[in-house]
């Protein structure tokens, strides 16, 4: 089943100037379920543009995006918040766990905005998703106390607990060591590959996009497909994303 | 429809439950901001309250004077003929029974000379009726008010002030002290009770007598102090209907008297100004409080206005989620509303405690009040309702500045 279909999109914003400054433009993208999408780019290459327009945080200025098969700009925004929460999983670089809460009432912040049975059994439900990810142990520890492993998890617990379509990751491993960074993006591939969701990774890290079996290239706005373009799939060398990556280019 | 109910209710209990959390993770913050509020409600409950308290005693200090609202006093003209107290009476008596009045007393100066130890003193008497105690909210320090009995007593009754008292020694009133009253005749009094000095310079002996007891004793010639015993009528009777009922006891009376005899009534008690006279006081407390509020209220805005810039991260990991902006909104709002909604409970406890305490007795000028009023509900309810509304509008622009938050630019702030 087809969850995001972009055509055409792009995303253009006015500089205090009154400038027109394009950030994304002509994207094509389209996730089903189960996908497994990387996207590599430098910084300022529109990764975070593209990561709020397939998370339903922002809307395209041009083209056509479809989440679920509703064009988005028709979706109100009380709507889009709501579907946002319920078929959206978003996992962060910087972990962006709520501070002062523990692991299990951070877990339970996606359940408070579900409606139902979801709502009054939050608390089971994030015990169960944090046993799934090995924090069994550590319900009720806050994030100052747990290592960056143990923060991404409880990070990739919440962003699942809703058991989303969707799971974006933005940089998952990018705070986190190698060997870490590999446990945890086993991780998210595992429980997502249970429930059947597609992932979406944007990350730097070759190694990481080479998980993926779609791989495209954010390059000045636009969207490439490292696969279409008969390059060699992303295998992990360091070489192909420092081709990618290219200076910023604003489309005026 | 059922379905649509339960998501309704759901929705709002998941609200209230996340505004709840926030307001427990963020609790010392809060609490640390809402201090300047407790403190102002605390303020402005204990002007409202202590006000509320000087005003009850202003109040009973006038009716003390003047009467309860509303008392109506009457003087009886009789054209320069002397007057006939009994007559007068009898036909002021069926006067009031005619018109079902229950509460009136004469009252009137005379002056009886008294035998102290240190000698023969004239002692000013204010002769009035039993019901002239209620009417006028008089106090005592010992013994009780005149009861309709003490008028068939052979001893009369007289309530002494303390001055009185104490040139007597100061006899504890068990022991029945009594005292040599010498008018027209000689008669020994019972002290029954004992009034407050009503100042420092309340050292004159005066006292209370009851009419009845007087009259047999007044001198045949007038006091060259006081004038002839001339009394006036005065009757307690409900405020709303007393214009009409004072004209109607009037002619009444009038008619009852006959003979050519003149009444003039007028209304004596604090009430019967066309202009509240506790205005003043009640403009200056609403001023006070209005200042110490907005003072408050200044204080949390800046702090609720700084919270939420330092806390767009966290706003904007919640929109990530799946919270509406309206859901954002409430829960910024609530933060504050539930905050100073408790921030108003305990500011108006710590009032409730000041105004009650010794010190604020001391504080209102020793003004002993006899209807002590409970602590005014209305200054309770004007505390936690100004705590919330400023607690509401302190919560309004960073609600509103929240809302505004660009989600992932906030998770990157």
């Amino acid at each position: 089943m087809t969850l995001v279909e972009a055509r055409g999109v792009g995303r253009t914003v006015e500089l205090p100037d009154g400038r027109p400054l394009t950030i994304l433009s002509g994207v094509d993208l389209t996730v089903s379920e189960g996908d497994r999408v990387s996207i590599v780019g430098r910084s300022g290459s529109g990764k975070s543009t593209l990561l709020n327009l397939l998370g339903l945080l922002d809307a395209p200025t041009e083209g056509e995006l479809a989440f679920l098969g509703h064009d988005v700009r028709r979706i109100g925004s009380g709507a889009r918040d709501r579907l946002r929460g319920s078929e959206v999983g978003f996992v962060f670089q910087q972990f962006n766990l709520l501070p002062g809460r523990t692991a299990l009432e951070n877990v339970q912040t996606p359940l408070l905005y579900s409606g139902g049975r979801e709502f009054w059994r939050r608390e089971r439900i994030a015990r169960d998703m944090l046993e799934r990810v090995g924090l069994g142990e550590r319900l009720t520890t806050k994030p100052e106390r747990l290592s960056g492993g143990e923060q991404q998890r409880v990070a990739i617990a919440r962003a699942l607990v809703r058991k989303p379509r969707l799971i974006l990751a933005d940089e998952p491993t990018g705070a986190l060591d190698l060997e870490t960074g590999a446990e945890v993006m086993s991780l998210i591939e595992a429980v997502a590959a249970e429930t059947g969701a597609a992932l979406v990774t944007i990350t730097h890290d070759p190694t990481i996009a080479a998980r993926s079996n779609r791989h495209f290239l954010l390059r000045g706005g636009r969207l490439e497909s490292a696969d279409a373009a008969g390059d060699e799939p992303i295998d992990g060398d360091a070489s192909t994303v420092t081709e990618a990556a290219e200076p910023v280019e604003a489309v005026a | 429809m059922t379905g649509w109910l339960t998501r309704t209710a759901t929705g709002i209990v998941s609200t209230v439950v996340e505004a709840l959390e926030e307001l427990r993770i963020h609790r010392g913050r809060v609490l640390l901001s809402l201090i300047g509020v407790a403190v102002a409600v605390c303020a402005l409950t204990t002007v409202v309250g202590a006000g509320a308290i000087a005003e009850q005693a202003g109040r009973e200090m006038s009716e003390r004077y003047g009467g309860r609202p509303a008392t109506v006093s009457m003087n009886v003209g009789t054209g320069g003929a002397a007057p006939d107290h009994e007559a007068i009476a009898a036909a002021w008596q069926t006067t009031l029974d005619r018109h079902g009045i229950e509460y009136a007393s004469r009252s009137g100066y005379g002056s009886l000379t008294v035998q102290f130890a240190d000698g023969a003193v004239p002692v000013s008497m204010q002769v009035v009726d039993p019901d002239y105690g209620p009417m006028h909210r008089v106090r005592l320090v010992e013994g009780v008010w005149f009861t309709e009995r003490d008028g068939d007593r052979l001893a009369p009754a007289v309530i002494v002030n303390e001055a009185f008292w104490k040139r007597l020694g100061s006899p504890p009133l068990a022991t029945h002290p009594t005292v040599e009253l010498v008018g027209n005749g000689r008669v020994t009094g019972v002290v029954t009770g004992v009034t407050p000095a009503q100042s420092e310079w309340d050292v004159e002996p005066t006292a209370f007598i009851l009419t009845d007891s007087f009259l047999p004793l007044q001198s045949a010639t007038a006091d060259p102090m006081m004038g002839a015993y001339m009394p006036s009528y005065e009757m307690w009777i409900p405020d709303g209907s007393a214009d009409e009922l004072t004209e109607s006891v009037q002619r009444a009376f009038e008619s009852e008297l006959g003979g050519g005899a003149t009444v003039d009534g007028w209304r004596s008690d604090y009430a019967a100004q066309e202009e509240d006279p506790f205005l003043p006081i009640k403009l200056m407390v609403v001023g006070v409080a209005v200042v110490i509020l907005l003072l408050g209220a200044l204080g949390l805005l800046t702090i609720a206005l700084v919270t939420v810039r330092g806390r767009i991260r966290e706003i904007g990991i919640r929109r990530s989620f799946g919270a509406t902006a309206g859901r954002v909104f409430f829960s910024v709002l609530m933060e504050t509303v539930v905050g100073t909604f408790v921030a108003g409970v305990v500011g108006v406890g710590v009032a409730i405690a000041l105004v009650r305490s010794p010190l604020m007795g001391m504080a209102l000028g020793g003004a002993e009040v006899q209807d002590m009023p409970g602590f005014p509900i209305e200054a309770a309810l004007i505390g936690i309702g100004a705590a919330v509304a400023v607690g509401a509008l302190a919560g309004l622009l960073p609600a509103l500045g929240a809302v505004r938050v660009k989600v992932i630019d906030a998770i990157r702030f």
